[in-house]
């Protein structure tokens, strides 16, 4: 029983690094708290329904934005470069970002969504002139990319945790 | 969830009976059924089963007390299938639920289209209850 307790504290204490890191906020309590008796897996399938959208999402602004590097004769001519930035349609941008932003919102994946916001700030910057927008979008993939990627291990360890008390025959702790 | 919350919730919102007669039950009291309008699917899933969670069905072909509208969809937004709905007659609540909108001229767009309460998300059982007493208020 004392291997159960250990896991348990081990989790409380995982869960409140978690909140105090910034990775969670609040409304990923509020998902704790919908999960109940008729449905204990509910958190874990919310969670894995936001890594699906999560991992198409990425893909779509992948594309989207490295179109230019589609022709290798443009990444030594600048002004090739500001040609095709043209073709980038920001909006669509926006709409991926825009909805990344909500689904982590909704989970409490708060370092995601402050990513999102400086993400669709730059978005609405489509109209000034020159590469600039383009590369801070470019930059702003990367952290969205790099964020997602440390929220999705944490809360999958997290997950693990969980998965241990249960099969040692312990209680997950309340929330 | 708390099931102290849950239960002051339901009680507030009139899906448990207050009266005794249905001995505390939900037989006896309001039945409330809505729909989630959303075209993401983290939030449908949330949004459904905070509803449920208070007792309240989510239904796809029925007439709806409660509906709760997202704004950003691709192919219709909130703003216009609100209109459309009120241009149709429908009389249920609609509550718009939306991220936080820079342009206040787009949320005041919203609520003309017809919407009975807007709330930010994401949203919380709190915020819901808040809407639903709207519901409770029109009836």
């Amino acid at each position: 029983m004392d291997g159960v307790v250990q896991l348990q504290k081990q989790l409380v204490d995982y869960i409140a690094s978690l909140f105090h890191e910034g990775f969670l906020d609040e409304q990923f309590n509020q998902l704790q708290q919908l999960q109940d008796e008729s449905n204990p897996d509910f958190v874990v399938e919310v969670v894995s329904l936001f890594f699906e959208d999560s991992e198409r999402l990425l893909n779509e602004l992948a594309k989207a934005l490295w179109v230019p590097f589609r022709s290798s004769s443009s990444f030594f001519n600048p002004n090739i470069l500001f040609r095709e930035q043209e073709t980038i349609d920001f909006r669509k941008v926006d709409a991926h970002v825009h909805q990344f932003k909500g689904s982590s919102s909704s989970i409490g994946a708060h370092r995601v969504q402050n990513v999102c916001i400086t993400f669709r700030n730059y978005c609405e910057e489509q109209n000034v002139e020159g590469v600039e927008p383009w590369h801070r979008c470019l930059k702003c993939l990367q952290q969205v990319k790099h964020e997602y990627s440390l929220v999705r291990n944490k809360l999958e360890t997290l997950f693990q945790l969980e998965k241990q008390i249960i099969a040692a025959g312990g209680s997950l702790p309340a929330t | 969830m708390s099931s102290t919350n849950t239960e002051n919730w339901m009680k507030d919102i009139g899906v448990v009976d207050l009266t005794g007669v249905g001995g505390g039950s939900t037989s006896a009291a309001t039945k409330i059924t809505a729909l989630v309008v959303d075209d993401d699917s983290v939030n449908q899933t949330i949004h459904s089963k905070m509803l449920e969670n208070l007792g309240i069905q989510n239904q796809v072909e029925t007439i709806f007390d409660l509906i709760l509208m997202d704004m950003d969809m691709p192919v219709m937004n909130g703003i216009e299938a609100t209109r459309k709905l009120r241009e149709m007659g429908v009389r249920s609540i609609i509550a718009g639920v939306s991220t936080c909108t820079r342009d206040e001229r787009e949320q005041k767009e919203f609520m003309e289209a017809g919407l009975d309460d807007f709330q930010e998300k994401p949203l919380t059982t709190p915020k819901l209850v808040s809407i639903l007493h709207k519901l409770n208020k029109k009836c």
